[in-house]
Protein backbone atom coordinates (compact mmCIF):
# COMPACT_ATOMS: atom_id res chain seq x y z
CA UNK A 1 0.00 0.00 0.00
CA UNK A 2 1.50 3.32 -0.94
CA UNK A 3 0.26 6.09 1.31
CA UNK A 4 0.40 9.84 1.04
CA UNK A 5 3.01 11.73 3.05
CA UNK A 6 0.22 12.99 5.32
CA UNK A 7 -0.86 9.46 6.28
CA UNK A 8 2.74 8.54 6.93
CA UNK A 9 3.23 11.67 9.01
CA UNK A 10 0.16 10.95 11.17
CA UNK A 11 1.26 7.31 11.50
CA UNK A 12 4.78 8.28 12.56
CA UNK A 13 3.72 11.20 14.74
CA UNK A 14 0.19 10.50 15.88
CA UNK A 15 -1.46 13.56 17.47
CA UNK A 16 -3.40 13.53 20.72
CA UNK A 17 -2.84 9.92 21.72
CA UNK A 18 -4.24 8.94 25.09
CA UNK A 19 -7.34 8.76 27.20
CA UNK A 20 -9.45 10.98 29.39
CA UNK A 21 -11.71 10.15 32.33
CA UNK A 22 -14.68 8.42 30.77
CA UNK A 23 -16.86 9.12 33.81
CA UNK A 24 -16.41 12.90 33.69
CA UNK A 25 -19.54 14.72 32.55
CA UNK A 26 -17.40 16.96 30.34
CA UNK A 27 -15.96 13.99 28.45
CA UNK A 28 -17.67 12.19 25.59
CA UNK A 29 -16.32 8.82 24.46
CA UNK A 30 -16.88 7.11 21.13
CA UNK A 31 -15.73 3.52 20.64
CA UNK A 32 -16.38 2.28 17.10
CA UNK A 33 -15.31 -0.59 14.86
CA UNK A 34 -14.65 -4.21 15.79
CA UNK A 35 -11.50 -6.25 16.41
CA UNK A 36 -12.52 -8.90 13.88
CA UNK A 37 -12.83 -6.22 11.20
CA UNK A 38 -9.27 -5.12 11.91
CA UNK A 39 -10.03 -1.65 13.21
CA UNK A 40 -11.24 -0.18 16.48
CA UNK A 41 -11.16 3.55 17.21
CA UNK A 42 -11.71 5.25 20.52
CA UNK A 43 -12.12 9.01 20.28
CA UNK A 44 -12.73 11.20 23.31
CA UNK A 45 -13.64 14.86 23.52
CA UNK A 46 -13.66 17.22 26.49
CA UNK A 47 -16.30 19.93 26.10
CA UNK A 48 -16.45 23.29 27.85
CA UNK A 49 -19.93 23.30 29.44
CA UNK A 50 -20.31 27.07 28.97
CA UNK A 51 -19.24 27.47 25.37
CA UNK A 52 -19.75 23.90 24.08
CA UNK A 53 -16.28 24.19 22.56
CA UNK A 54 -14.25 20.98 22.34
CA UNK A 55 -11.16 21.89 24.32
CA UNK A 56 -9.39 18.57 24.31
CA UNK A 57 -9.48 15.44 22.14
CA UNK A 58 -7.72 12.11 22.57
CA UNK A 59 -7.69 8.90 20.58
CA UNK A 60 -6.38 5.39 20.47
CA UNK A 61 -6.75 3.21 17.40
CA UNK A 62 -6.17 -0.43 16.56
CA UNK A 63 -6.02 -0.59 12.80
CA UNK A 64 -4.05 -0.04 9.66
CA UNK A 65 -2.02 3.08 8.90
CA UNK A 66 -4.92 4.96 7.38
CA UNK A 67 -7.19 4.15 10.34
CA UNK A 68 -4.56 5.58 12.69
CA UNK A 69 -4.09 8.63 10.47
CA UNK A 70 -7.86 9.23 10.07
CA UNK A 71 -8.47 9.21 13.81
CA UNK A 72 -5.37 11.28 14.55
CA UNK A 73 -6.57 13.88 12.03
CA UNK A 74 -10.08 13.78 13.51
CA UNK A 75 -8.74 14.77 16.94
CA UNK A 76 -6.89 17.70 15.38
CA UNK A 77 -9.96 18.88 13.53
CA UNK A 78 -12.47 18.67 16.38
CA UNK A 79 -10.30 20.61 18.80
CA UNK A 80 -11.39 24.23 19.06
CA UNK A 81 -14.68 23.57 17.29
CA UNK A 82 -18.05 23.70 19.00
CA UNK A 83 -19.89 20.42 19.23
CA UNK A 84 -22.25 21.47 16.43
CA UNK A 85 -19.35 22.56 14.21
CA UNK A 86 -17.58 19.24 14.81
CA UNK A 87 -20.65 17.39 13.57
CA UNK A 88 -20.16 18.97 10.15
CA UNK A 89 -16.88 17.09 9.60
CA UNK A 90 -17.49 14.56 6.85
CA UNK A 91 -15.58 11.44 6.02
CA UNK A 92 -15.02 12.81 2.53
CA UNK A 93 -13.08 15.71 4.06
CA UNK A 94 -10.78 13.19 5.72
CA UNK A 95 -10.39 11.21 2.47
CA UNK A 96 -9.41 14.42 0.67
CA UNK A 97 -7.01 15.67 3.32
CA UNK A 98 -5.18 12.33 3.62
CA UNK A 99 -5.54 11.33 -0.05
CA UNK A 100 -6.80 7.92 1.04
CA UNK A 101 -6.94 5.22 -1.65
CA UNK A 102 -10.45 3.84 -2.42
CA UNK A 103 -9.92 0.62 -0.42
CA UNK A 104 -9.27 2.73 2.69
CA UNK A 105 -12.35 4.94 2.57
CA UNK A 106 -13.96 2.84 5.30
CA UNK A 107 -11.27 4.14 7.68
CA UNK A 108 -12.51 7.69 7.16
CA UNK A 109 -16.11 6.56 7.66
CA UNK A 110 -15.08 5.02 10.95
CA UNK A 111 -13.39 8.26 12.03
CA UNK A 112 -16.55 10.23 11.27
CA UNK A 113 -18.54 7.63 13.23
CA UNK A 114 -16.11 8.03 16.12
CA UNK A 115 -16.63 11.82 16.22
CA UNK A 116 -20.42 11.37 16.16
CA UNK A 117 -20.32 8.65 18.80
CA UNK A 118 -18.19 10.79 21.13
CA UNK A 119 -20.46 13.80 20.70
CA UNK A 120 -23.54 11.59 21.10
CA UNK A 121 -22.13 10.26 24.38
CA UNK A 122 -21.43 13.76 25.64
CA UNK A 123 -24.92 14.95 24.68
CA UNK A 124 -26.53 12.00 26.42
CA UNK A 125 -24.56 12.66 29.60
CA UNK A 126 -25.51 16.32 29.57
CA UNK A 127 -29.11 15.97 28.52
CA UNK A 128 -28.57 17.88 25.28
CA UNK A 129 -31.12 16.99 22.62
CA UNK A 130 -29.89 15.73 19.28
CA UNK A 131 -30.26 18.48 16.72
CA UNK A 132 -32.67 17.90 13.87
CA UNK A 133 -29.84 18.45 11.44
CA UNK A 134 -27.75 15.71 13.03
CA UNK A 135 -30.65 13.26 13.08
CA UNK A 136 -31.36 13.79 9.41
CA UNK A 137 -27.68 13.35 8.55
CA UNK A 138 -27.59 10.02 10.31
CA UNK A 139 -30.77 8.90 8.62
CA UNK A 140 -29.29 9.45 5.18
CA UNK A 141 -25.97 7.77 5.99
CA UNK B 1 5.23 9.98 22.04
CA UNK B 2 8.31 9.26 19.96
CA UNK B 3 8.00 8.45 16.29
CA UNK B 4 7.06 4.94 15.29
CA UNK B 5 9.81 4.58 12.73
CA UNK B 6 13.57 4.85 12.99
CA UNK B 7 14.00 4.39 16.70
CA UNK B 8 16.10 1.26 16.19
CA UNK B 9 19.25 1.94 14.20
CA UNK B 10 20.76 -0.71 11.94
CA UNK B 11 24.35 -1.72 12.72
CA UNK B 12 26.97 -1.19 10.02
CA UNK B 13 26.94 -4.83 8.88
CA UNK B 14 23.19 -4.84 8.23
CA UNK B 15 22.10 -3.58 4.83
CA UNK B 16 18.57 -2.29 4.51
CA UNK B 17 16.04 -3.28 3.37
CA UNK B 18 16.26 -6.80 4.79
CA UNK B 19 14.58 -9.56 2.84
CA UNK B 20 12.82 -12.03 5.16
CA UNK B 21 10.05 -13.26 2.86
CA UNK B 22 11.62 -16.40 1.40
CA UNK B 23 8.28 -18.25 1.17
CA UNK B 24 7.28 -15.72 -1.42
CA UNK B 25 10.35 -16.04 -3.56
CA UNK B 26 14.12 -16.22 -3.20
CA UNK B 27 17.00 -14.46 -4.89
CA UNK B 28 18.92 -16.67 -7.28
CA UNK B 29 22.07 -18.19 -5.92
CA UNK B 30 24.99 -16.67 -7.91
CA UNK B 31 26.16 -20.21 -8.69
CA UNK B 32 22.81 -20.83 -10.39
CA UNK B 33 23.13 -17.69 -12.49
CA UNK B 34 26.65 -18.70 -13.55
CA UNK B 35 25.36 -22.06 -14.74
CA UNK B 36 22.54 -20.45 -16.71
CA UNK B 37 24.41 -17.67 -18.47
CA UNK B 38 25.81 -19.56 -21.48
CA UNK B 39 22.34 -20.91 -22.31
CA UNK B 40 20.96 -17.45 -23.02
CA UNK B 41 23.51 -16.56 -25.68
CA UNK B 42 26.12 -19.03 -26.95
CA UNK B 43 24.29 -22.28 -26.14
CA UNK B 44 20.88 -21.05 -27.22
CA UNK B 45 19.65 -24.11 -29.07
CA UNK B 46 16.18 -25.59 -28.96
CA UNK B 47 16.39 -28.87 -27.10
CA UNK B 48 13.87 -30.34 -29.56
CA UNK B 49 16.18 -29.70 -32.55
CA UNK B 50 17.37 -33.20 -33.31
CA UNK B 51 19.61 -32.57 -36.30
CA UNK B 52 22.31 -30.12 -35.25
CA UNK B 53 24.76 -29.56 -32.46
CA UNK B 54 22.94 -26.53 -31.04
CA UNK B 55 19.94 -28.70 -30.32
CA UNK B 56 22.03 -31.58 -28.98
CA UNK B 57 23.88 -29.23 -26.65
CA UNK B 58 20.62 -27.86 -25.26
CA UNK B 59 19.10 -31.32 -24.94
CA UNK B 60 22.13 -32.57 -23.07
CA UNK B 61 21.91 -29.66 -20.64
CA UNK B 62 18.22 -30.38 -20.05
CA UNK B 63 18.98 -34.03 -19.37
CA UNK B 64 21.65 -33.09 -16.82
CA UNK B 65 19.12 -30.84 -15.08
CA UNK B 66 16.50 -33.58 -15.14
CA UNK B 67 18.94 -35.84 -13.34
CA UNK B 68 19.83 -33.18 -10.75
CA UNK B 69 16.19 -32.51 -9.95
CA UNK B 70 15.25 -36.20 -9.89
CA UNK B 71 18.10 -36.93 -7.48
CA UNK B 72 16.87 -34.38 -4.95
CA UNK B 73 13.46 -36.06 -4.66
CA UNK B 74 14.47 -39.71 -5.15
CA UNK B 75 12.97 -39.98 -8.63
CA UNK B 76 14.38 -41.02 -12.01
CA UNK B 77 15.09 -38.54 -14.83
CA UNK B 78 12.28 -39.86 -17.01
CA UNK B 79 9.72 -38.93 -14.36
CA UNK B 80 10.49 -35.19 -14.55
CA UNK B 81 8.13 -33.04 -16.64
CA UNK B 82 9.10 -29.39 -17.08
CA UNK B 83 6.48 -26.68 -16.69
CA UNK B 84 6.37 -22.91 -16.22
CA UNK B 85 6.10 -23.17 -12.44
CA UNK B 86 4.16 -24.76 -9.63
CA UNK B 87 0.81 -23.19 -10.47
CA UNK B 88 0.96 -24.90 -13.83
CA UNK B 89 2.27 -28.11 -12.25
CA UNK B 90 -0.63 -28.19 -9.79
CA UNK B 91 -3.16 -27.50 -12.54
CA UNK B 92 -1.64 -30.16 -14.78
CA UNK B 93 -1.52 -32.74 -11.99
CA UNK B 94 -5.05 -32.29 -10.72
CA UNK B 95 -6.87 -31.61 -13.98
CA UNK B 96 -4.73 -34.12 -15.87
CA UNK B 97 -5.48 -36.91 -13.39
CA UNK B 98 -9.15 -35.99 -13.07
CA UNK B 99 -9.55 -36.20 -16.83
CA UNK B 100 -7.51 -39.36 -17.29
CA UNK B 101 -9.13 -41.33 -14.46
CA UNK B 102 -12.72 -40.13 -14.75
CA UNK B 103 -13.91 -43.61 -15.70
CA UNK B 104 -12.58 -44.89 -12.40
CA UNK B 105 -14.14 -42.22 -10.18
CA UNK B 106 -14.93 -38.58 -9.67
CA UNK B 107 -13.87 -37.94 -6.09
CA UNK B 108 -10.85 -35.84 -5.06
CA UNK B 109 -9.65 -35.17 -1.52
CA UNK B 110 -7.70 -32.07 -0.56
CA UNK B 111 -7.52 -29.84 2.52
CA UNK B 112 -8.43 -26.30 3.41
CA UNK B 113 -5.01 -24.67 3.78
CA UNK B 114 -3.77 -25.61 0.30
CA UNK B 115 -2.47 -22.92 -2.00
CA UNK B 116 -5.08 -21.32 -4.26
CA UNK B 117 -3.47 -23.06 -7.23
CA UNK B 118 -4.83 -26.30 -5.77
CA UNK B 119 -8.05 -25.04 -4.19
CA UNK B 120 -9.23 -23.08 -7.21
CA UNK B 121 -8.33 -25.93 -9.53
CA UNK B 122 -10.46 -28.25 -7.39
CA UNK B 123 -13.29 -25.73 -7.38
CA UNK B 124 -13.24 -25.62 -11.16
CA UNK B 125 -13.43 -29.41 -11.29
CA UNK B 126 -16.50 -29.29 -9.05
CA UNK B 127 -18.21 -27.30 -11.78
CA UNK B 128 -17.45 -30.14 -14.17
CA UNK B 129 -19.13 -32.70 -11.93
CA UNK B 130 -16.27 -33.84 -9.75
CA UNK B 131 -16.84 -34.23 -6.02
CA UNK B 132 -14.19 -32.64 -3.80
CA UNK B 133 -13.68 -33.17 -0.07
CA UNK B 134 -11.86 -30.34 1.68
CA UNK B 135 -10.45 -31.81 4.88
CA UNK B 136 -10.24 -29.46 7.88
CA UNK B 137 -7.00 -28.94 9.77
CA UNK B 138 -6.42 -29.11 13.49
CA UNK B 139 -5.40 -26.06 15.52
CA UNK B 140 -1.75 -26.88 14.75
CA UNK B 141 -2.39 -26.82 11.00
CA UNK B 142 -2.04 -30.57 10.45
CA UNK B 143 -4.72 -32.74 8.92
CA UNK B 144 -6.12 -35.64 10.91
CA UNK B 145 -5.25 -38.95 9.20
CA UNK B 146 -8.49 -40.46 10.46
CA UNK B 147 -10.40 -37.73 8.66
CA UNK B 148 -8.50 -38.64 5.50
CA UNK B 149 -9.27 -42.36 5.90
CA UNK B 150 -12.95 -41.64 6.46
CA UNK B 151 -13.11 -39.38 3.41
CA UNK B 152 -11.72 -42.06 1.07
CA UNK B 153 -14.29 -44.07 -0.86
CA UNK B 154 -14.41 -46.29 -3.93
CA UNK B 155 -14.83 -43.27 -6.19
CA UNK B 156 -11.72 -41.50 -4.85
CA UNK B 157 -9.14 -41.13 -7.60
CA UNK B 158 -6.81 -38.52 -6.11
CA UNK B 159 -5.60 -37.13 -2.82
CA UNK B 160 -3.79 -33.81 -3.11
CA UNK B 161 -2.20 -32.53 0.11
CA UNK B 162 0.62 -30.00 0.27
CA UNK B 163 3.95 -30.99 1.81
CA UNK B 164 4.48 -27.73 3.68
CA UNK B 165 2.28 -24.68 3.99
CA UNK B 166 3.39 -21.37 2.50
CA UNK B 167 2.02 -19.22 5.34
CA UNK B 168 2.61 -21.19 8.51
CA UNK B 169 5.33 -23.58 7.29
CA UNK B 170 3.52 -26.57 8.79
CA UNK B 171 4.67 -29.91 7.33
CA UNK B 172 1.92 -32.46 6.71
CA UNK B 173 2.49 -36.18 7.44
CA UNK B 174 3.35 -36.91 3.82
CA UNK B 175 4.75 -40.44 4.26
CA UNK B 176 1.67 -41.51 6.23
CA UNK B 177 -0.67 -39.99 3.65
CA UNK B 178 1.29 -41.70 0.86
CA UNK B 179 1.01 -45.04 2.61
CA UNK B 180 -2.76 -44.71 3.06
CA UNK B 181 -3.21 -43.79 -0.60
CA UNK B 182 -0.92 -46.55 -1.82
CA UNK B 183 -2.78 -49.21 0.21
CA UNK B 184 -6.06 -48.16 -1.39
CA UNK B 185 -4.81 -47.61 -4.95
CA UNK B 186 -5.56 -43.89 -4.82
CA UNK B 187 -3.12 -41.53 -6.50
CA UNK B 188 -1.31 -39.07 -4.26
CA UNK B 189 -0.22 -35.64 -5.44
CA UNK B 190 1.63 -33.17 -3.25
CA UNK B 191 2.34 -29.50 -3.82
CA UNK B 192 5.91 -29.56 -2.50
CA UNK B 193 6.85 -26.01 -3.47
CA UNK B 194 7.85 -24.96 0.04
CA UNK B 195 9.37 -28.30 1.00
CA UNK B 196 11.73 -29.38 -1.79
CA UNK B 197 15.26 -28.27 -1.05
CA UNK B 198 14.30 -27.31 2.51
CA UNK B 199 13.48 -30.69 4.05
CA UNK B 200 14.23 -34.21 2.77
CA UNK B 201 11.64 -35.32 0.21
CA UNK B 202 11.70 -38.82 -1.29
CA UNK B 203 8.95 -39.90 -3.66
CA UNK B 204 9.78 -43.59 -3.10
CA UNK B 205 9.87 -43.62 0.67
CA UNK B 206 6.84 -41.32 0.88
CA UNK B 207 4.75 -43.09 -1.77
CA UNK B 208 4.25 -39.87 -3.71
CA UNK B 209 2.84 -40.39 -7.21
CA UNK B 210 2.85 -36.83 -8.48
CA UNK B 211 4.69 -33.83 -7.06
CA UNK B 212 4.83 -30.12 -7.92
CA UNK B 213 7.86 -27.94 -7.43
CA UNK B 214 9.09 -24.59 -8.65
CA UNK B 215 12.62 -23.27 -9.05
CA UNK B 216 12.31 -19.76 -7.65
CA UNK B 217 11.58 -20.86 -4.08
CA UNK B 218 14.88 -22.72 -3.92
CA UNK B 219 17.26 -20.07 -5.23
CA UNK B 220 16.58 -20.83 -8.88
CA UNK B 221 14.97 -18.66 -11.57
CA UNK B 222 11.30 -17.71 -11.85
CA UNK B 223 9.20 -19.18 -14.63
CA UNK B 224 10.31 -22.77 -14.45
CA UNK B 225 8.89 -25.67 -12.50
CA UNK B 226 8.55 -29.41 -12.55
CA UNK B 227 5.86 -32.00 -12.23
CA UNK B 228 7.18 -35.34 -11.08
CA UNK B 229 5.01 -38.11 -12.55
CA UNK B 230 5.60 -41.68 -11.33
CA UNK B 231 6.44 -44.17 -14.06
CA UNK B 232 6.01 -47.47 -12.22
CA UNK B 233 4.09 -48.89 -9.24
CA UNK B 234 1.82 -47.42 -10.45
CA UNK B 235 2.44 -45.85 -13.84
CA UNK B 236 0.59 -42.55 -13.57
CA UNK B 237 -1.09 -41.14 -16.65
CA UNK B 238 -1.87 -37.50 -17.04
CA UNK B 239 -4.02 -35.90 -19.72
CA UNK B 240 -2.15 -32.97 -21.25
CA UNK B 241 -3.63 -29.55 -20.59
CA UNK B 242 -1.46 -27.76 -23.15
CA UNK B 243 -1.43 -29.29 -26.61
CA UNK B 244 1.19 -28.75 -29.26
CA UNK B 245 4.48 -30.29 -30.29
CA UNK B 246 4.27 -33.21 -27.90
CA UNK B 247 7.17 -32.23 -25.70
CA UNK B 248 7.71 -33.84 -22.30
CA UNK B 249 6.30 -37.21 -23.32
CA UNK B 250 3.20 -35.50 -24.63
CA UNK B 251 2.21 -34.27 -21.19
CA UNK B 252 3.32 -30.69 -21.66
CA UNK B 253 3.93 -29.21 -25.09
CA UNK B 254 5.99 -26.09 -25.61
CA UNK B 255 9.65 -25.34 -26.29
CA UNK B 256 11.65 -25.95 -23.16
CA UNK B 257 12.98 -23.01 -21.17
CA UNK B 258 16.53 -24.29 -21.40
CA UNK B 259 18.34 -21.61 -19.34
CA UNK B 260 15.64 -21.82 -16.67
CA UNK B 261 15.84 -25.59 -16.59
CA UNK B 262 19.63 -25.50 -16.29
CA UNK B 263 19.20 -23.07 -13.41
CA UNK B 264 16.63 -25.24 -11.70
CA UNK B 265 18.93 -28.24 -12.03
CA UNK B 266 21.84 -26.38 -10.50
CA UNK B 267 19.62 -25.03 -7.70
CA UNK B 268 18.50 -28.56 -6.85
CA UNK B 269 22.07 -29.84 -6.92
CA UNK B 270 23.15 -27.13 -4.45
CA UNK B 271 20.09 -27.79 -2.25
CA UNK B 272 20.96 -31.48 -2.10
CA UNK B 273 24.48 -30.70 -0.94
CA UNK B 274 23.67 -27.92 1.51
CA UNK B 275 20.16 -28.61 2.76
CA UNK B 276 21.18 -30.27 6.00
CA UNK B 277 23.55 -27.55 7.22
CA UNK B 278 21.27 -24.83 5.91
CA UNK B 279 18.27 -26.28 7.76
CA UNK B 280 20.27 -26.38 10.99
CA UNK B 281 21.42 -22.79 10.57
CA UNK B 282 17.94 -21.50 9.70
CA UNK B 283 16.33 -23.38 12.57
CA UNK B 284 18.80 -21.76 14.96
CA UNK B 285 18.13 -18.28 13.54
CA UNK B 286 14.38 -18.83 13.59
CA UNK B 287 14.50 -19.96 17.23
CA UNK B 288 16.56 -16.93 18.11
CA UNK B 289 14.02 -14.63 16.50
CA UNK B 290 11.14 -16.39 18.27
CA UNK B 291 12.86 -16.35 21.66
CA UNK B 292 13.68 -12.66 21.42
CA UNK B 293 10.15 -11.69 20.40
CA UNK B 294 8.49 -13.86 23.03
CA UNK B 295 10.88 -12.61 25.67
CA UNK B 296 10.15 -8.94 25.10
CA UNK B 297 6.45 -8.91 24.20
CA UNK B 298 3.29 -10.21 25.86
CA UNK B 299 0.28 -11.48 23.91
CA UNK B 300 2.27 -13.05 21.09
CA UNK B 301 0.96 -16.21 19.52
CA UNK B 302 2.79 -18.66 17.26
CA UNK B 303 0.45 -19.83 14.49
CA UNK B 304 0.73 -23.52 13.64
CA UNK B 305 2.79 -26.44 14.92
CA UNK B 306 6.36 -25.62 15.97
CA UNK B 307 7.25 -29.31 15.89
CA UNK B 308 6.25 -29.98 12.29
CA UNK B 309 7.51 -26.83 10.65
CA UNK B 310 9.91 -25.70 7.95
CA UNK B 311 13.25 -24.51 9.35
CA UNK B 312 12.95 -20.93 8.04
CA UNK B 313 9.32 -20.24 8.94
CA UNK B 314 7.94 -18.25 11.84
CA UNK B 315 4.33 -17.07 11.76
CA UNK B 316 3.39 -15.00 14.76
CA UNK B 317 0.45 -12.87 15.80
CA UNK B 318 1.13 -9.73 17.80
CA UNK B 319 -2.32 -9.50 19.30
CA UNK B 320 -3.95 -6.03 19.63
CA UNK B 321 -1.71 -4.67 16.86
CA UNK B 322 -3.05 -4.66 13.31
CA UNK B 323 -0.71 -6.33 10.82
CA UNK B 324 -0.62 -3.67 8.15
CA UNK B 325 0.21 -0.93 10.63
CA UNK B 326 3.02 -3.14 11.92
CA UNK B 327 4.36 -3.62 8.39
CA UNK B 328 4.31 0.18 7.94
CA UNK B 329 6.50 0.59 11.00
CA UNK B 330 9.00 -2.02 9.84
CA UNK B 331 9.08 -0.91 6.24
CA UNK B 332 12.80 -1.59 5.93
CA UNK B 333 12.06 -5.29 6.47
CA UNK B 334 10.32 -7.38 3.82
CA UNK B 335 7.87 -9.78 5.49
CA UNK B 336 4.20 -10.69 4.92
CA UNK B 337 1.05 -10.29 6.97
CA UNK B 338 -2.19 -12.28 7.17
CA UNK B 339 -4.04 -9.03 7.78
CA UNK B 340 -7.01 -8.25 5.57
CA UNK B 341 -5.66 -4.78 5.01
CA UNK B 342 -2.69 -6.18 3.13
CA UNK B 343 -4.81 -8.30 0.82
CA UNK B 344 -6.72 -7.24 -2.26
CA UNK B 345 -9.89 -8.93 -1.01
CA UNK B 346 -9.87 -7.30 2.45
CA UNK B 347 -10.30 -10.78 3.92
CA UNK B 348 -7.86 -12.04 6.53
CA UNK B 349 -5.79 -15.12 5.75
CA UNK B 350 -7.94 -18.20 5.12
CA UNK B 351 -5.06 -20.36 6.33
CA UNK B 352 -5.02 -18.73 9.76
CA UNK B 353 -8.81 -18.81 9.95
CA UNK B 354 -8.69 -22.55 9.19
CA UNK B 355 -6.63 -23.02 12.36
CA UNK B 356 -9.62 -21.72 14.28
CA UNK B 357 -7.99 -18.37 15.01
CA UNK B 358 -10.30 -15.41 15.35
CA UNK B 359 -10.16 -12.75 12.67
CA UNK B 360 -8.59 -10.40 15.21
CA UNK B 361 -5.60 -12.76 15.66
CA UNK B 362 -5.31 -13.26 11.90
CA UNK B 363 -5.27 -9.48 11.43
CA UNK B 364 -2.26 -9.32 13.75
CA UNK B 365 -0.10 -11.93 12.08
CA UNK B 366 3.31 -11.58 10.50
CA UNK B 367 5.06 -14.27 8.47
CA UNK B 368 8.84 -14.28 8.76
CA UNK B 369 10.47 -16.38 6.06
CA UNK B 370 14.19 -16.89 6.64
CA UNK B 371 16.47 -18.15 3.91
CA UNK B 372 19.94 -18.81 2.61
CA UNK B 373 21.19 -15.23 2.59
CA UNK B 374 19.88 -14.05 5.96
CA UNK B 375 22.58 -13.32 8.52
CA UNK B 376 22.41 -13.44 12.30
CA UNK B 377 22.87 -9.65 12.58
CA UNK B 378 19.76 -9.23 10.43
CA UNK B 379 17.75 -11.44 12.76
CA UNK B 380 18.84 -9.33 15.73
CA UNK B 381 17.88 -6.14 13.93
CA UNK B 382 14.50 -7.53 12.85
CA UNK B 383 13.70 -8.69 16.38
CA UNK B 384 14.62 -5.34 17.94
CA UNK B 385 12.72 -3.39 15.33
CA UNK B 386 9.56 -5.50 15.59
CA UNK B 387 9.63 -5.28 19.39
CA UNK B 388 10.00 -1.51 19.25
CA UNK B 389 7.20 -0.97 16.73
CA UNK B 390 4.80 -3.42 18.44
CA UNK B 391 5.34 -1.62 21.74
CA UNK B 392 4.65 1.75 20.16
CA UNK B 393 1.55 0.56 18.34
CA UNK B 394 0.25 -0.98 21.53
CA UNK B 395 0.54 2.44 23.18
CA UNK B 396 -1.86 3.47 20.42
CA UNK B 397 -4.11 0.42 20.75
CA UNK B 398 -7.37 0.82 22.68
CA UNK B 399 -7.66 -2.97 22.78
CA UNK B 400 -4.29 -3.46 24.45
CA UNK B 401 -5.16 -0.80 27.00
CA UNK B 402 -8.53 -2.43 27.76
CA UNK B 403 -6.99 -5.87 28.15
CA UNK B 404 -4.33 -4.45 30.46
CA UNK B 405 -7.12 -2.90 32.54
CA UNK B 406 -8.73 -6.32 32.85
CA UNK B 407 -11.61 -5.71 30.45
CA UNK B 408 -12.74 -8.79 28.55
CA UNK B 409 -12.96 -7.38 25.03
CA UNK B 410 -14.73 -10.50 23.77
CA UNK B 411 -17.69 -9.46 25.93
CA UNK B 412 -18.02 -6.04 24.33
CA UNK B 413 -20.75 -5.70 21.76
CA UNK B 414 -18.68 -4.53 18.81
CA UNK B 415 -20.40 -3.11 15.82
CA UNK B 416 -19.02 -4.94 12.83
CA UNK B 417 -18.91 -2.72 9.82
Amino acid sequence: MSYSDKVIDHYNNPRNVGQMDKSSSEVGTGLVGAPECGDVMRLQIKVNPETQVIEEAKFKTFGCGSAIASSSLATEWVKGKTVEEALTIKNTDIVKELALPPVKIHCSVLAEDAIRAAIGDWKKKNGVAETADYVSTVATN
Amino acid sequence: MSTVENAVAAPADVHLPIYMDYHSTSPMDPRVLDAMMPYFTVKFGNSASRNHSFGWEAEQAVEVARGQIAKLIGASSKEIIFTSGATESNNLAIKGIAEMYKERGNHIITQVTEHKAVLDTCKRLEKYGYRVTYLPVKADGLIDLDDLKRAMDDKTILVTIMSANNEIGVIQPIAEIGKLCHERGILFHTDAVQAVGKIPMDVQKMNIDVLSVTAHKLYGPKGVGVLYVRRRNPRVQIAAQIDGGGHERGMRSGTLNVPGIVGMGKACEIAGQEMETEAERLTRLREKLKTKLEGALDYVHVNGSMEHRLPGNLNMSFVYVEGESLLMGINDIAVSSGSACTSATLEPSYVLKALGLGDDVAHSSIRFGLGRFNQEAEVDYVANKVIDVVQKLRELSPLYEMVKEGIDISKIEWQAH
